[in-house]
């Protein structure tokens, strides 16, 4: 077995870090928990590692994947799975944390293609609960959710109603009212931030947690690797329709001067 | 002490790049805070960024950690969104490591390594509620000092700093743990006792000790006020590096920064001699870390950060006398060469381009050089003796080992310089792609220039800097030869920020006003493109009566008192009028490490010496080795290390 799919977390502080620097610490940690992952061929080769749906910077997860391709094959018992987890989770920083690992069919379909939907967690800040009933009410009941945004320098008009699957109010915290919200995730991840945006008035989104990310099997959904399971030497990567994508995706490739081009360079100590 | 986590927490959402104010990185300390200890705040004050590589302000870091007697955290500048939002919250300049506030920490230590981070060195103090002016201090408010190669002329930020450490810093930073310790101690009654104590350390410099006389608008002296002070504060230097293997756990940060790899310092100090590398001349004399000690820095640098690039750091790398050991020896040990080693200043030759072809095996796309000036006569002046059969030779051999992109920095507005000096630097782009046609079939040379700032302590410290307009005038000139030229292709910086840095870089107190007039009015970020305010600058100089005719554009006499004329690099103030007149002269000067010592005064003064590990000038390269006019690689220097 080569290919392992890996759940994760973010937590804590970490939360504020990027997709695409959360793809960079994943190098950086597989190398540091030395890892050996298979790397592409050519002239920059990468690692093969595939991420799931990004995550938008500042929310908290209880459930991120990725896919990776290892150099030799191991052996698909839970003794070296376990192995890899704990090795890896020795380099990870602080908030990132590997929940489990399974061995992945070597042709099941990409992570971004198979999850449907997300089960999210969040706080309305500064609401009551009977502001939030009313809230998740008038989402439900509503026919449409018309909201604009800017892409590529065009504005698009989109309707998210589709998007939400189910709201449910759960208790009063801190900050506001919890609620637990199913979203979906095709053609693109609806964030819990942009819904509570598009309320009238807008509602400022706390303590963000995606709790689930689901896929279907049958007409059933599933988890694409579930912390609940006995340890099961492989996960079952379901075979679902592939759908007509159009991921507008980073792949995690830096460019290296990015950083520095704004700034005015000096001009006389060039060391 | 307390945190502000909690309420940062809620506003991190409204700032771009929250990762910057997080910390988290591995490598991090936990500091143990105890009311004796004496706490420091090292704060860059640059984005996070650019600010965090910076291997300075981790050396401290851990050197102060490792004290029983001290703690120290991190801080960087907070973009002008965070600040903004740290205003409209009521909240302060915040440490990255436990995020307390800055006015909490006995020390606030600041890396000056750009002079137009001033503006935002006053930003921080007041985001921190520290008073911006030292004289409004009051006992139970931070001492704020500031190190870093910016300090050789601190008399720019007098008002603003309690004290700055000149050189290394290892040492010194204990030496002023140990005397804050003991006022704290002994409960920290006056401010002026704690100032008057830190001037005695070496190394220290105490604006507050010293008073500026002025004859008319003339500088004529900067003397001590009290009995106790020295009348020159003498720089710090670490005799040898091996003492010091910092950073022993490069901080690695979870989200992207400049020079994002493991940085392994492989010597300190340089003396090919260049007359406007400031760097160069300050951090005299050259100082090598033991080839062996680099390849185990480097094995468990890699080990422990799960890097794979290391980049070898110091001036002029290729000097380094283990360059070939340690280059070697690590691709070997990295095994499946998954491991990447780069340099980040290439000397011009054919040795050196062997070298970065060992290190670049596979991808070969760019190599950047720095010939500095376009003709012979101009890079005798400045001292850089990059032969022209170096450069084609380096040229020629890159082009023919499969790189196909070459990057040649120069400077303009250099003395002396006339148009065809400056237009040869388009001839000498040109004659290069030439090179590069026999080999690939579009080569292309980007010529990168930027305008001369004279620094403190270097053969140009006397030189008038060319004004705003000649540079723009040099600067189109350029582009124009440029524009004919095929596959040369041109970039410069801002003219208008070499006039900014100018008025600071050999600025005396008065420009203090200027700093903080460029703050007040929102100056701050200075060093970014989108942020730099020339206007304000200029009419901040005008409003304190002050000219950039007399303060940038003009040269300075021999007879002058310098602002930093107390201050000592170790270099004699006449062996640097000997090299000015030189260079006006076009008269290059060998390099010590190979040919006898010319008594500078940066190894005499100290009774240090050069640690080189060979006495070998390095192979195949005559910059500045002197190397045409020795016989045989016997020299005459010794090589040791310390003088007994
Ligand atoms: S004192 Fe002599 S050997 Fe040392 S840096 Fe100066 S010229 Fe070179």
């Amino acid at each position: 077995m080569k290919k392992i799919r890996v759940r994760f977390s973010k937590k804590g502080k970490i939360r504020f870090v990027s997709h695409r620097d959360v793809a960079r610490i994943w190098e950086r940690s597989l190398r540091k928990a030395q890892i050996k992952i298979a790397y592409s061929e050519g002239f920059s080769p990468r690692p093969k590692i595939s991420f799931g749906l990004a995550l938008p910077t500042g929310n908290e997860s209880e459930a991120e994947y990725l896919d990776l391709e290892l150099a030799e094959d191991i052996q698909e018992n839970f003794d070296d799975l376990k192995e890899i987890q704990e090795r890896i989770n020795l380099a990870l920083p602080l908030g990132l944390e590997v929940q489990k690992i399974a061995g992945k069919e070597l042709r099941a379909d990409s992570l971004q293609q198979v999850v449907v939907q997300s089960t999210w967690q969040f706080d309305l800040s500064g609401y009551t609960l009977e502001q939030a009933k009313k809230w998740s009410e008038g989402v439900l009941e509503s026919s449409e959710i018309v909201v604009k945004r800017e892409r590529k320098g065009k504005v698009v008009v989109e309707d998210l109603r589709n998007q939400v699957i189910s709201i449910e109010v759960i208790e009063e915290t801190e900050a506001g009212v919890r609620v637990q919200a199913d979203l979906g995730t095709q053609p693109r991840t609806l964030r819990p931030s942009e819904l509570l945006a598009a309320s009238n008035p807008p509602i400022k989104a706390r303590n963000v947690c995606r709790m689930n990310q689901w896929m279907l099997q049958g007409d059933e959904r599933i988890e694409p690797l579930s912390i609940n399971d006995a340890p099961a030497p492989s996960a079952q990567i379901a075979d679902v329709t592939r759908r007509e994508l159009n991921h507008v995706r980073t792949n995690g490739q830096a460019s290296e001067s990015r950083l520095n081009r704004q700034r005015v360079i000096r001009s006389t100590t060039k060391t | 002490m307390s945190s502000i986590w909690p309420q940062l927490e809620g506003i991190l959402d409204d700032v771009q790049k929250p990762a910057r104010y997080i910390g988290c990185e591995d490598g991090a300390i936990t500091p143990k805070y105890h009311r004796d200890k004496v706490s420091w705040l090292l704060t860059y004050p640059d984005t996070y960024e650019v600010g965090l590589p910076n291997q300075g302000l981790q050396i401290l870091y851990e050197i102060i950690n490792e004290r029983s007697d001290a703690v120290a955290e991190r801080a960087y500048a907070p973009w002008t969104d965070m600040a903004s939002v740290l205003r409209q919250n009521r909240l302060p300049f915040f440490s990255v490591d436990t995020h307390r506030p800055a006015q909490e920490f006995d020390v606030l230590g600041f890396n000056l390594s750009a002079e137009l981070v001033y503006t935002n060195l006053l930003e921080c103090l007041d985001l921190a509620d520290v008073p911006i002016h030292t004289e409004r201090r009051r006992p139970e408010d931070p001492l704020v000092i500031v190190g870093g190669h910016c300090t050789y002329n601190p008399e720019p930020i007098a008002d603003f700093i309690d004290a700055a450490v000149l050189g290394d810093g290892e040492e010194v930073v204990s030496d002023i743990t140990e005397t804050i310790r003991r006022w704290k101690n002994s409960g920290r009654t006056s401010r002026e006792s704690i100032l008057r104590e830190l001037a005695t350390i070496p190394g220290v410099y105490v604006p507050y000790a010293y008073t500026p006389e002025y004859e008319k608008e003339e500088l004529i002296s900067i003397t001590p006020r009290f009995p106790e002070t020295p009348e020159v504060v003498e720089k710090r230097t670490v005799s040898d590096l091996t003492d010091w293997p910092y950073p022993k756990n490069q901080l690695v940060p979870v989200t992207e920064v400049v020079h994002d790899r493991l940085n392994v310092e492989v010597f300190r100090g340089c003396t090919r001699g260049c007359r406007f590398c400031q760097a160069g001349m300050i951090t005299r004399p050259v100082r090598e870390r033991p080839a062996k000690q680099v390849r185990t820095m480097i094995s468990e640098g890699v080990r422990r950060t799960g890097y794979d690039e290391v980049s070898l750091t110091s001036l002029s790398t290729a000097d380094f006398s283990g360059i070939e050991e340690v280059v070697k020896g690590t691709l070997d040990d990295s095994g499946c060469g998954q491991l990447s080693v780069s340099l980040p200043s290439l000397r011009v030759d054919a040795f050196t381009v062997g070298i970065a072809a060992e290190l670049q095996r596979a991808r070969r796309t760019g190599l950047t050089f720095a010939p500095e000036a376009g003709s012979w006569r101009m890079r005798q002046v400045i001292n850089k003796l990059v032969g022209e059969d170096d450069l084609y030779s380096a040229v020629e051999s890159a082009y023919s080992q499969g790189w196909r992109r070459m990057k040649l920095y120069f400077l303009t507005g250099l003395p002396t310089e006339t148009d065809e000096d400056t237009k040869a630097i388009i001839d000498m782009a040109r004659k290069c792609v030439e090179v590069g046609r026999s080999h690939q079939k579009s080569p292309s040379v980007t010529v990168s220039v930027g305008g001369f700032v004279p620094k403190p302590f270097t053969p140009f410290q006397w030189f008038g800097q060319n004004t705003e307009e000649e540079l723009h005038r040099k600067i189109r000139l350029l582009r124009d030869e440029a524009k004919s030229s095929r596959g040369v292709q041109f970039k410069w910086h801002d003219s208008r920020a070499s006039v900014a840095e100018g008025i600071v870089s050999r600025g005396d107190r008065r420009i203090g006003a200027v700093i903080e007039e460029v703050w007040r009015k929102g100056g701050v970020f200075q060093e970014w493109s989108e942020h730099f305010n020339l206007q304000l600058w200029v009419d901040a100089m005008e409003k304190h009566g002050l000219s950039l005719d007399s303060y940038v554009y003009r040269h300075r006499t021999e007879q002058e008192t310098l602002p930093w004329d107390h201050l000592s690099a170790g270099l004699h103030k006449d062996f640097l009028w000997q090299e000015w007149r030189d260079a006006l002269d076009a008269v290059g000067l060998e390099d010590c490490r190979w040919t006898p010592c010319y008594d500078c005064g940066a190894c005499t003064g100290y009774g240090i010496e050069h640690v080189v590990a060979s006495a070998q000038p390095p192979a195949g390269g005559s910059q500045g080795t002197g190397q045409q006019n020795l016989t045989s690689g016997s020299v005459p220097v010794s090589f040791s290390g310390m003088k007994l």
